[in-house]
């Protein structure tokens, strides 16, 4: 079995588990302030990285390429509150025109 | 049947299930093939995990750091468990339907709809754990057919539509300058440690930086 179906199987696996678990226990485990609290920061923290990693790294290495053209109007399309769909597609269609013109 | 909140519910389903596009484009990109792409909307049904996985093992990340941020999303799937678990008091298959469907959208639904009461909270956690996961899988397939017939990911932008789906995700999050502030340490934090660290594990080492933030908190 290669990475990938490791990868896929395991991550379903365990996100059934994790949901299933929330099922299954008493309410009163797992819910003091901090946990709840550091449950709503940590899907931040790695948004925000998996973002800078996406836009500005390439196999390890630091690339600024068409993709930061991209991001930045997507930045833009989100401060101007346009919906989900219209802020990847505005991303897609800027690095794309890049890519091809450069 | 509380019409208001089926409304609701189905609103919800289109507008995240179209995201599926995204997923399914974003998993050809990183080398997926169509079946796994649609596996993972299928049996992991819960969109950060799913750009994560595909995320960080397309950058080159190894199967357990990508394994390991999926995991970490997750974790919130949990809480939204123990959240809806008393309301919907359901056992056996249902249980485990229950548990698949557990995800920011059918629980966010269900908790606003607890003016009207715990049948109508009930009901916009079906109709929409239901109705987002037909869509999210349907629209998964159609985004990841597209993908692998456009062929040479950059050529169509999908290498900045990924990055900039992971914003979108991460923007209605950013309630305040304490958020923004995480947010901006965490990307600086797994782009300058990209170069040094094996791939994937900058990203998940920033979830200690949202420990260390919520640790202090006094909000």
């Amino acid at each position: 079995m290669n990475a990938i179906w490791i990868g896929v199987l395991g991550t379903s696996a365990i996100a059934f588990a994790l949901k299933f678990t929330g099922h299954s226990v008493p309410e009163k485990f797992l819910t003091s302030p901090r946990m709840l609290r550091i449950n709503t920061l940590i899907p931040i923290a790695l948004l925000s990285a998996l973002v800078g990693v996406q836009t500005i790294t390439e196999k390890g290495r630091w690339v600024i390429d068409q993709r930061c053209a991209g991001v930045l109007v997507a930045l833009i399309a989100l401060r101007l509150k346009a919906p989900y769909f219209v802020v990847v597609i505005s991303a897609a269609a800027t690095s794309a025109a890049i890519y091809r013109f450069k | 049947m509380f019409r208001a909140t089926a409304t609701q519910s189905l609103s919800v389903s289109f507008a995240v299930g179209l995201y599926g596009i995204a997923f399914g484009a974003a998993g050809i990109t990183a080398g997926f093939s169509i079946l796994q792409t649609c596996l993972l909307s299928l049996l992991t049904f819960s969109g950060a995990s799913q750009f994560a996985v595909v995320g960080v093992m397309g950058a080159g990340g190894s199967a357990l750091s990508g394994l390991a941020t999926a995991s970490l999303l997750g974790i919130r799937n949990t809480l939204y468990g123990l959240r809806m678990a008393p309301l919907l008091q359901v056992r056996g298959w249902k249980k485990i339907v229950a548990a698949q469907i557990t995800i920011d959208e059918s629980t966010g639904v269900a908790i606003g709809q607890e003016d009207l009461g715990p049948s109508a909270m009930k009901q916009g956690f079906w109709f929409t754990g239901i109705g987002v996961y037909i869509l999210w899988n349907f629209f998964t397939l159609l985004g990841a057919l597209g993908a692998e017939a456009m062929g040479n990911p950059s050529a169509w932008g999908l290498d900045a539509a990924v990055p900039a789906a992971f914003l979108g995700l991460v923007w209605p999050r950013l309630l305040g300058k304490f958020e923004r502030t995480l947010a901006l340490t965490s990307l600086l934090f797994a782009v300058l440690l990209s170069p040094f660290l094996p791939a994937g594990l900058p990203i998940i080492l920033t979830a200690l930086l949202a420990v260390l933030f919520g640790w202090r908190a006094r909000a």
